[in-house]
């Protein structure tokens, strides 16, 4: 009989909180995310980089949380679809696939917020392409992406437009 | 998943121990997108898992006129594309890192781990064949450098001996009269297998001739290909459709496809002449710019 590995203790940030947590070196940040931390928000899809619907921001960057082994997030700065919403309300993201019915079974919209959160944080303004191009590590097995694309051209146009809005009032 | 250990050592030495101690048991973690899925798919096996992107040498890169490019063998493929200077440098290599899976895969995946994975439809490694890449190797014996056209052994073996490990990937100067290509076919828009992958890079003399070329072929043989012969030819020669079409049925003489659900054999070596044509050509406009 084999002994068990030992758990490794890890001390991350997840949506601006501090948080440490054990795992096993096998476990993936997202087992650790939604099996011991409790953000079920990302979701297992394929498991294997494909699909996206696990997709996290590690140190401003999205990854594939199935990709990640939960000990490499020791220091790291997450942030998960929990953590797009803040107490005023949803994001612009999250209201305009609401408004656009951008989604239908649901399962990849959370990589989908995500994904395009970072996106429109490093490419306000993105032409469709553009959005289509990097939002390909997200697969929508119901196919909605137009819907999609579009409520991500709308939440653009509103966070560009509150931009605006905040430098008229300074 | 099967149970293993995990390491994080931070300096080349500490690293080498620990790859030695374990041997073959050992397997290096950098980006994760290959070696992960395949401890979870039991593909690969692990007594230990070395995570190298603590050890400074490794996720460094630099670029000098007199060295040319030092790229940490972990450094991410979105470091490589999103540095405007590399990228304009080093065109087949941004093209590449650029394709390879999505926006999540390229914030973690390396070219060293892409080139050691050893694929033979890898995307990195045509691009750093026909720029004349060489991987700079370090183990129990001390260092080595093996050039990336002979690093590949077959499909997932790599000329690495047990403790050893790509520091870093080591790529010759750029000058404004060079220039480099890569593309790829697949079926799909994105996030797919090359069915047939093709880097080009050339060299222009004072007067506009190609002074120096090289091409390489990905997904049409075991291992990626140098297309020495096809290279050679161009040398002295003017830039034209004409010369590139010549180049191009050079290349397709070496190659031995596979026919898979990519592809058929046939089909591949037609996209080899295509590819090697198209690549050239966008080399060529690099190199003029």
């Amino acid at each position: 009989m084999t002994t068990a590995t030992k758990k490794i203790h890890v001390t991350t940030t997840v949506n601006g909180e501090s948080v440490e947590f054990l795992c096993e070196p096998r476990n993936s940040l997202l087992e650790v995310l939604r099996d011991t931390l409790g953000l079920t928000g990302c979701k297992e899809g394929c498991n294997n980089g494909n699909c996206g619907a696990c997709t996290v921001i590690i140190n401003k960057r999205p990854v594939n949380s199935c990709l990640v082994l939960g000990v490499e997030a020791e220091g790291a700065e997450i942030e998960t679809v929990e953590g797009i919403a803040d107490a005023r309300g949803l994001h612009p993201i999250q209201d305009c696939f609401l408004e656009g019915a951008a989604l239908q079974c649901g399962i990849c919209t959370p990589g989908f917020l995500v994904s395009a959160k970072a996106l429109l944080e490093k490419k306000p303004g993105a032409s469709e392409e553009t959005i289509r191009f990097d939002l390909s590590g997200n697969l929508c097995r119901c196919t909605g992406y137009d819907k999609i694309v579009r409520a991500i051209q709308e939440a653009d146009k509103q966070l560009s437009a509150s931009t605006d809005d905040s430098k008229t009032n300074d | 998943m099967k149970d293993f250990q995990y390491a994080a050592p931070t300096t080349i030495q500490d690293a080498t121990s620990l790859l030695t101690e374990h041997g073959s048991g050992a397997r290096i973690l950098a980006g994760g997108t290959d070696i992960i899925v395949q401890l979870r798919e039991g593909l690969r096996e692990a007594d230990i898992v070395v995570d190298i992107k603590k050890i400074p040498e490794l996720s460094d890169c630099q670029y000098s006129d007199v060295s040319g490019l030092y790229l940490g063998a972990a450094v991410a493929c979105c470091d490589i594309y999103e540095n405007a200077d590399l990228a304009g440098r080093y065109g087949a290599l941004a093209d590449s890192t650029h394709i390879i899976g999505g926006w999540q895969i390229q914030s973690r995946a390396s070219v060293g781990g892409n080139l050691c994975n050893a694929s033979p439809a890898a995307d990195t490694i045509p691009a750093l064949i026909a720029l004349n890449a060489e991987a700079q190797v370090t183990g129990p014996a001390g260092q080595r450098t093996i050039a990336v056209a002979a690093f590949c052994k077959g499909p997932g073996k790599n000329a690495l001996v047990d403790g050893e490990f790509v520091v870093a990937i080591k790529i010759p100067p750029q000058s404004a009269n060079m220039g480099s290509a890569y593309q790829r076919f697949i079926p799909r828009n994105e996030m797919d297998i090359a069915v047939v992958g093709v880097g080009s890079w050339i060299e222009l003399d004072t007067v506009g001739n190609i002074a120096n070329a090289r091409l390489s072929l990905g997904a049409v043989a075991a291992t990626p290909l140098f297309a020495e012969e096809a290279s050679q030819f161009l040398v002295g020669k003017e830039p034209n459709d004409d010369n590139f079409a010549l180049a191009a049925e050079l290349a397709k003489q070496i190659v031995t496809p596979i026919t898979d659900m990519r592809g058929t054999a046939q089909y591949r070596t037609h996209l080899v002449g295509v590819l090697v044509k198209r690549t050239l050509t966008t080399a060529l406009a690099r190199a003029q710019a």
